[in-house]
This record gives structure tokens, sequence and C-alpha cells, in this order.
């Protein structure tokens, strides 16, 4: 068994309205100097060694992403 | 008598509740996210809606805004709120009522007419009710599942806080099948559903919706 | 490095990648002649987009004429506003003024169906504001593929989704629509939304850019580079997109909506509106800037000057093509007196809402765009606006239309016996085109602003416009494609006759028609003969009707390889009640001993039935016939009706038959009823025929013999059918049997769940 985590963050070109919100709110709180804010997701995956890399990537590009707003990053941590 | 209702950006049903406070009869007064000043209202409704587009979370950034600051001084001295729908998760992330509304149990936006159970009519927002009277009211939202943790779910029915439970389905998954509950002074109300969407059978479901509106009245005159 | 005219002027034979940004040679060719040089990168970019079969209906526009040669100066006389504006405008009296339009984001919700329906309910909420007017609430008409097709649940519920994702969050009531299923959609899902909005006649705003020395305001959200190129994907026959002529990767061909934005872009509009500073307003669109400011410019009585590297922008290194082109969703443009700037910056603030002086309106006719003051569009507005070419495409018959009707549905097995006939009927209720659509509009928020009167799933949805007099207006949308494909001409003006009828049926008086002509690739003759057809029935039946078309939309280009998906012109019809407290609701039962009247003539009619489509997959024949004279007379009858407090309920009949518009009444009013079927009529006929201009009504035994006599002497064929039950909890009908209301209601509301739930 092993934990691959999989990030899903909007594309850099794509509005991202929950981001700009938080961006927002922050100098309203008080909290300067926060340029940018960019929301997305965080996947967790506890997967068998029999996951490779390639099915990995499929799941996260056909599945937890949608490849046409989003990008994905996948990493494999220690369990 | 005046109640005030407040508009944060992205407030849908600030329209909708200042027409049921005129509809029991008192003034209706609009109030503003950016104003520090409750204009000697004597009882304050949080409208229902997507402040600041829930992005965070639903009612995350609405309860920093500048007239809650003012709207949790005067509850804690005792004035009645009322939080529908966007408002009862603006008073949760704020911490007047306990609990949180999560995302509903089935993933999707909901909108129906809901019958409800009136748990406890000695709240300020429900004593126009009888204890057990059931209503029909419009329920429509995304994040309605309500959820506390053991404790405080136990205290909540031990005390006869919940206000309000969904009967005859329960349409998004609430732990107990809760659709409102109250502070344990019972002033402070949240509930999913939307009364002020239930004043007339013309434009709602029943006019079920406008006795929290009237019962408000009743318990600032007699506070 | 950017290209001015200047540059432009010093390399006239510098190459241009015209071709990939849509246009035709003879086109460049135009647009060089135009300009008595190439044009810049810029100005390529604008003209490209603008000419493109979307902004410029240059397929289209050529069948107008039907438009202007029937509509009468009575008709003209309603019409605040009409075709060429961003919406029609209708008086609707006591000085109101209401404003509704129907578009289409077809080929977007394809390729991302949650965002491409989310920003299709944008855009047309923001043409609904540049008229001056406060949305009042959306309807989305959707088509999809076959239910059990594996791509439709991905299609249909992300297109669900994202309408109400929206629309909820802006704080709009979808009051209606449809949802309509055919394997010809499958790759082509179709997303018309409509918006209906009211104002005050004297607040009327119109797309003008007068006064030299008015300043031009963009306001809203931040420029992107979101959807460039996309508005020529619309409307092109493939999704490869382009690249805006600059180098840069290719970029999605999505545009992605924040509602939140748009809700407060609604309010800090209205209250523009309300203090009288704005002298004229755009929404931006497709097409983006480069469609605001020549629209605006060509509109107006001057030239005008724009500072493109004053827009706020969210993306880096955008250039002034890319800038032009984006599609970056909630946008307006204004222009202002100088004197109103400051206030006009003051309201944009209390809402947090950007707003960025970048131009004015200057002397002359010229549209100048300058970036860090170097000229980098100098063109005649109107050339881009207005003046773009116009094709008059062949047009031939299609091969098959003529074997199409002659295989008409004669030969189809009928159910006979009462057995049969009732499992036709609940099989029937539960077919997804005709099951209860409540897993879909429960998606959506009715109530919000609390002027819904009807909704989902009443025929019309009426919305109250004065909270005083009680004055609303209904609204309908309708076409079945299957009708339209046996006869484009008869089968749009029974898409007219159905939005008519059901606008009718609630007591609320038919006043005014827009449209939303969904067709496949105008360069195929017999998808533009069925588009003229189309066009001509819809003009002429609307001139028989007495109510104009007020304004419309053309989406071609859906089709998957030669295959056109059914033509598909989606008819709205806008009515006026005086006060909603009159209308007629849909289910049976609110008063006791209603009894059940059928108004209008059975016939045997099948073709294109939803009945011959469900059981035996059959598509051939003729429509029904369409009588738009009787059709005006069963709606003058249901409003008089009304008015004398004469109809308990009312519910036309269309697909599925009488015995739909039965199961559907009994469910909706939770009451059962006993049907006596006419005994000199087969029974099957007159229980799935989709005969047009008919209407079950209920009205109370005390007003039968009024409403009878009225019909009789207007003569208005009407037959006495049944009583409502409120005791059985039955659907009993004479010589078929009974159908007690949960089995019927878990055949209508389970298919949609189960399907997509």
């Amino acid at each position: 068994m092993a934990r691959v985590v999989v990030d899903v963050m909007p594309k850099p070109e794509i509005l991202d309205p929950q981001g700009q919100a938080v961006a927002r709110a922050l100098p309203r709180l008080g909290f300067d100097g926060v340029s940018d804010v960019r929301q997305g997701k965080h996947f967790e995956l506890e997967v068998d060694d029999s996951v490779d890399d390639e099915t990995l990537a499929k799941i996260a590009e056909g599945f937890l992403s949608n490849p046409v707003v989003e990008d994905f990053v996948v990493r494999r941590v220690a369990s | 008598m005046r109640i005030g209702a407040v508009t944060f950006p992205g407030t849908l049903d600030d329209s909708d509740t200042l027409r049921a406070i005129k509809a029991s009869g008192a003034d209706a007064v609009a109030l503003w996210h950016g104003d520090a000043d409750l204009k000697q209202v004597d009882a304050v409704v949080l409208p229902g809606g997507f402040s600041y587009g829930d992005y965070l979370r639903a009612g995350a950034i609405a309860r920093f805004a500048p007239v809650m600051g003012e709207i949790v001084d005067a509850a804690r001295k005792g004035m009645p709120v009322l939080g529908i729908c966007n408002g009862f998760q603006v008073l949760c992330e704020a911490g007047l009522l306990p609990g949180a509304l999560l995302r509903n149990a089935g993933l999707h936006f909901v909108c129906r007419d809901q019958w409800l159970k009136v748990e406890n009519n000695t709240s300020a927002w429900t004593t126009r009710y009888d204890t057990g009277a059931e209503i029909i009211v419009p329920i429509k939202n995304m994040d309605g599942r309500y959820t506390a943790d053991k404790s405080t779910v136990d205290e909540l029915e031990g005390e006869g806080r919940v206000v309000f439970r969904y009967t005859g389905g329960n349409p998004n998954g609430s732990l107990g099948d809760i659709a409102g509950v109250s502070d344990a002074t019972g002033r402070i109300v949240g509930l999913m559903p939307h009364p002020e969407h239930a004043i007339d059978a013309l434009t709602g479901p029943s006019d079920d919706g406008l006795g929290m509106f009237l019962s408000v009245l009743d318990s600032v005159v007699a506070a | 490095m950017i290209d001015t005219v200047d540059n432009a002027k010093g390399t006239p034979d510098q190459d241009q990648p015209y071709r990939e940004l849509g246009l035709k040679d003879d086109e460049y060719a135009r647009i060089r002649e135009i300009l008595g040089r190439r044009p810049t990168d810029a100005e390529l970019a604008m003209y490209s987009v603008m000419w493109s079969e979307h902004c410029s209906y240059k397929s289209s526009k050529v069948h107008w004429k039907h438009w202007s040669a029937n509509t009468t100066p009575e008709m003209k006389a309603k019409m605040l506003a009409g075709i060429g504006e961003n919406a029609g405008v209708v008086d609707i009296g006591d000085g109101w003024a209401v404003t509704f339009k129907l578009e289409s984001h077809n080929h977007p919700s394809y390729v991302e169906p949650y965002q491409g329906a989310a920003t299709g309910v944008g855009g047309i909420v923001r043409d609904i504001m540049a008229m001056g007017a406060r949305p009042l609430a959306v309807m989305d008409p959707l088509r999809f593929g076959a239910p059990d097709h594996p791509d439709t649940r991905r299609v249909l519920s992300g297109i669900v989704s994202g309408v109400g994702g929206y629309g909820n969050c802006l704080g709009l009531p979808n009051i209606g629509g449809e949802v309509v299923f055919d394997p010809s959609y499958q790759g082509n899902p179709l997303v018309n939304a409509l918006c209906v909005g009211a104002m005050r006649a004297e607040d009327l705003h119109l797309a003008h850019a007068s006064g030299t020395g008015n300043k031009v305001i963009l306001f809203g959200a931040r420029t992107g580079l979101d959807g460039i190129g996309g508005v020529s994907v619309l409307a092109s026959e493939t999704f490869s997109g382009d690249e805006g002529g600059t180098g840069r990767k290719k970029l999605p061909a999505v545009q992605v909506g924040d509602p939140f934005t748009e809700k407060v872009l609604i309010e800090c509009c209205l209250e523009l509106f309300a203090e009288g500073i704005v002298v004229g307003i755009q929404d931006l669109g497709g097409a983006g800037l480069s469609c605001a400011t020549s629209e605006l410019a060509s509109a107006g009585d001057g030239g005008m000057h724009v500072e493109l590297d004053r827009v706020p922008l969210r993306a880096t290194g955008m250039t002034p093509a890319e800038i032009l082109s984006s599609e970056s969703q909630e946008r307006m443009c204004a222009v202002v007196r100088p004197s109103d700037v400051d206030a006009f910056m003051r309201v944009c603030a209390k809402w947090d809402v950007i707003a960025t002086e970048i131009g004015e309106v200057t002397e002359g006719d010229r549209l100048v765009i300058t970036w860090h003051g170097e000229t980098v569009v100098d063109v005649p507005p109107r050339t881009v606006a207005h003046e773009g070419p116009m094709y008059e495409r062949p047009i031939e018959r299609p091969a098959d239309q003529d074997s199409l009707q002659a295989a008409g549905p004669e030969s189809l097995a009928r159910p006979s016996t009462p057995d049969d006939l009732r499992a036709e009927i609940l099989r029937m209720a539960a077919s997804p085109n005709l099951a209860s659509r409540q897993w879909v509009t429960e998606q959506y928020d009715r109530y919000v602003r609390g002027g819904t009167v009807l909704a989902q799933p009443s025929d019309s949805g009426m919305i109250r416009v004065d909270e005083e007099t009680g004055r609303g207006v209904a609204l309908a949308t309708d076409c079945n494609g299957r009708f339209v494909r046996l006869d484009p001409y008869v089968g749009t003006q029974l898409a007219l006759a159905e939005a008519y009828r059901n606008v009718a049926v609630t007591g609320a008086t038919p006043l005014a028609v827009t449209n939303c002509l969904n067709f496949g690739s105008p360069e195929d003759p017999a998808v533009m003969w069925q588009f003229e057809q189309a066009v001509r029935g819809l003009a002429e039946g609307c001139k028989e009707l007495g109510i104009p078309v007020t304004g419309g939309n053309v989406s071609f280009y859906n089709q998957t390889g030669s295959t056109a998906i059914l033509p598909t012109p989606v008819v709205g019809v806008l009515g006026v009640i005086d006060d909603v407290r009159r209308r007629i609701p849909t289910g049976i039962g609110a008063e006791a001993g209603e009894t059940l009247l059928l108004l209008g003539e059975t016939r045997d009619e099948f073709g294109g039935s939803e009945w011959a489509h469900e059981v035996h997959g059959h598509l051939g024949g003729l429509p029904p016939r369409v009588d738009l004279a009787r059709e005006k007379l069963l709606g003058e009858i249901l409003v008089a009706g009304s008015r004398d407090g004469m109809i308990s309920a009312a519910h036309d009949l269309s697909d599925g038959g009488l015995a739909q518009t039965l199961v559907e009444t009994c469910l909706i009013g939770e009451v059962g009823a006993r049907v006596f079927l006419d005994p000199d009529q087969d029974p099957f006929v007159q229980l799935f025929s989709e005969s047009a201009g008919r209407v079950l009504v209920a009205v109370p035994r005390s007003e039968e013999l009024r409403f009878t006599e009225m019909c009789t002497a207007r003569g208005l064929p009407w037959r006495r059918t049944g009583v409502v039950d409120p005791e059985s909890g039955t659907l009993e009908i004479q010589g078929v049997g009974e159908l007690p209301l949960p089995e019927l209601r878990e055949a209508w509301e389970g298919t949609l769940p189960a399907l997509f739930g």
C-alpha cells in the first residue's frame, strides 16, 4: 500500500473565482501582502503496489481533474 | 417595531425578507454589510444567498463584515437574530450557533416545498406556532446538511434547542433531521428552509412562514 | 513586437493567418479594401471574430426579410425595441416595459458542460441588463442525446448543474424550460438560455455611444485569456480553436463563469440606472471588447478612442489582439458624461466592482484603439459590427423529404385492448421525454425574488412584475424537432402554436415572440432549406397571430460529420396578465365537483408523435395540422374564462396527447378523475393523438353551462370528457381501466432519477 497525493489546480489562464474571493477578503481582515490566491483540490489515495504511475496519471487526468480547465500533479508519498 | 435585514455582496433573499417583515406589520430596515450600524432595529434577520460567492465555505467571509460585529454584540445582549439558509451558515461560522452546514448528501442543489415540524415554540421566532405543528416552507440550498459533534447534538436535543425538524423526508442528510436550532437563550435561531418565501399562497406553498416574523414582534414587546 | 497601423502600412505583404481565424480569401480581401492596407493583428482579430457566423449572422441575415415583411403596424406598436438591439422590448401596460431574449450556448456546453451552460445563463442575463432592465427570471430549453447513451449522463449532469450553479448563485428564479432527448443531439446538445427583465418604459437604455467627450468605462471582472478564439469555434465546424495570431500556446475555448461577480454587477448596474448616469451601455459577450467597442461606436453619433493598455488584466503579457478577443465573463461597458464619472465610480466602489475609464467618444466616425500611445486599430466601426459579409447560401429541399413524408405512421401496430391501452399510458408516462422533470428543476431555485407565480411543471412560467397591481408576464418555450424535420414550415408553426397555447392556458394574453434557431451546417443546402422554411413559417405564423418577433438568435453547425441535428427552432412566447392572482393553475382539484372539458378537435395524427418515437422508433409522415386562427380563438376563450373566474385549472395537450395531459393534471393536482371517451372514436386515437389546438380545462360545475355556451357561441368545439374525483385517488378511464395515482406517480417520477440520479 502507498499513499498517493493528487493536487488539482485551475489552469493559470482560467478564472478562479474561489481564489479571488479569498484574496479580496484578506486585506479586509487585516492581512496585507498576499497578492494572489488560487484554490484547488487535494486528493489522498491509498493504492496498492499493483497500481502503476501510468494508471495514476489516467485517474488524475480522466477523473479527478477536468483537463479542459485544470492541471494536476501526482505524488507518491511515504505511507 | 423595526426589524432589519442585512445585505452582503451576494445576498439574494434580502428583498424577500424585507417583504416578509413588512407583511408581519413591522418596519423593514435594510442593513448594509459594510456599515457598522444597526439603525436602531429591534431584531435582525440574516437572509439567504451566497455571500461573497460562498467560495471559501458558506458564510465564512461574511462573518467578518463590519455589520457582523454589531450584530454579535447586540445578540449577546439579547437582541433576537434569525439566520435563514446562508444566514444560518453565517451564524454558525460566527459562533453564535453551534454546528456547521455541509454539502447536501445528494450533492445537488435542492429546491422543494418541505414539511417541517416545529419542535419548540418558546424561541423568540416560534411563539406563534404550536409545538408539534407541521408547516410547509420552501427549502433551496447546496450546503444544508446540518452537523455537529455528538455532545453538541445531545445538548441541543436535551435542552430543546432543535427548533425545527424535517418531516416527510430529509432533503439533505442533516443529522437527526435537524432543520433549525437556537442558542441557549432561544433568541438566536438559524434554519435552512426559507420562511420568507412562505408568506402567501400566490408566490409560495403556503403562508406558514409568516409566523416566524410575527413571533418576534411578540418577543420584542415582551422583552 | 506589437503590430501597429504604421507597421501594417510599412509591411503590406506580410503573411497573415486569416484562414486559421476562419476568414475566407474574399473576406480578407474585403478587409484590405475597407482599410486601404493590410489589417493589423488586432484588427484582424476584431474582423475575424465579428465576421464569424455567430456574430455576423452572415448565412441567416438574408432571410430576415421575412420578419419585416410580416410585421404589421399594429404588431410594431407594442414594440419599444426590436431586432438589432441587445434584446426586444415590449410594452405590457401601466408604464412597464418587458425585455426578453433566447440565446444558444450549444458548442461550449458540449466541450465543458458545466461552464458552457453557466456562462450561457450569465451571457443572456447581461443582454437583458444592457437594455436597462432588472433581470427577473431565467428559463432553459435543453436538448440531449439518447437517454441511455453513456455520454448523455456527463453532458446532462454538467449542464443542469451549470444552469443551477450559476442561476441559483445569481439570484434569479428559473421558471421553466424544456428537457428533450433525441439521438440526433448526441454530439450536439442544445443549451438555449432565456432571460426576461422589466423596467419602467422611460428607463429603456440602448447601446449607443453618443456625445463627443463622453467617457467609455469598462466595469466588472478583469480581462483574462478566457475563450480566446472561442467565438470562432462556436460557429465553425471544428473545435480546433486558433491562436489569436500571436504564437501563444493553444488555449482552451472555455470561459469560466463567476456568478457572484455577476450578481454584484447586476446590483451595481441597477443602481447606476437608477441614478440616471448611463448614456449608453453594452454587455461584453462573445467577441468581448471587439464587439462592445465596435457596436457602441457604430450605434452612436461619433467615433471612439479606446486606450487598450488601460484595461485591467488578469493574465500577464496579453497582446492587444488577445485583449480585444477575450471572452472573460461578467464585464460591461458604459458611456458616461464626464461630469458623471465620479458618481459612476462611487457606485462601482460601493459594490466592489472594478471600473476603468478606457476611452472616450470622439468626433468623426473612426474607432481608434491605441496601445501605449501607438495606434493598433483604426477602422470604420460599422464595417466591423454591421457590414460584415452576407451570403445567400444555396437552398435545396432534402432528397429524402418525400420518402420521409411518405413513410407515415399508419402501419404502426396500435394497442387496442383495455389492458394494452392501460399499459401504453404507463409506458408513455415513464418515457424519458414525458416523464417528470422534477429531478432537473429541483436543482433550480424557483422562489428567489418572491415573484414566481407559476414554474415547472406548469405549461408556462409566470412572474409578477408589479407588486402593487399584480401585473405580470407568462413565458413558454417550445419546439418539437421531429415535427420540424417532417415539415419545417408547419413544424415551426406548431412550435409557435404550442408556446402560444402554453401562455394562454395560464390566463395570460400572448404578446411577443423570440426564438433560437438551432440548425445544422448552413453550407448544406438541405439544412438551409429547413432554415428558410422555418423562418418563413414563424414569420407568417406570427403575422396570423398578430404578435411580433422581437428578436432571436441563430445557431448553425449543430452537426456531427454530415449528420445534422433535428432542425430545432425553439420559439419563446411572452404573454401579459393584468393580475397574476387570476392565473390558471395546471393541477385539477382546487374546487370540489369540477367538470373536465376537452377543447378542440382530435384527429388521427401520429406523424412525429411521441408515441411513434417512443414505442416504434418511427419518424415519418406529416406533422399534425396547424390552425393558427383556431389557436387564437382558443387563447381568447381561455383568457376570457380566466377573467370571469370560469376556469379552475387548465393544461394543454401536446407531446403524448390526452393520456399524458390527464396523467399530469391528476398528479400535479393530487386528485383522481373519471374520464369518458367518445364512443364514436377510436380510444387509442383519443388518448395518444397529438392534434394541435387542444386544451383540457377544469371548470366548476356552477360555471359549466356558461363556459360551454361561450365556446359554442364562438365556434370552438368542446366535449365534456370527465369529472374530478377527489375521493378515488385514481385516474379512471372508461373502457381502459383504473390507474391508481401512486402507480402513475412511480412511473412518471421514477425515470430521470433512475437514469441520472
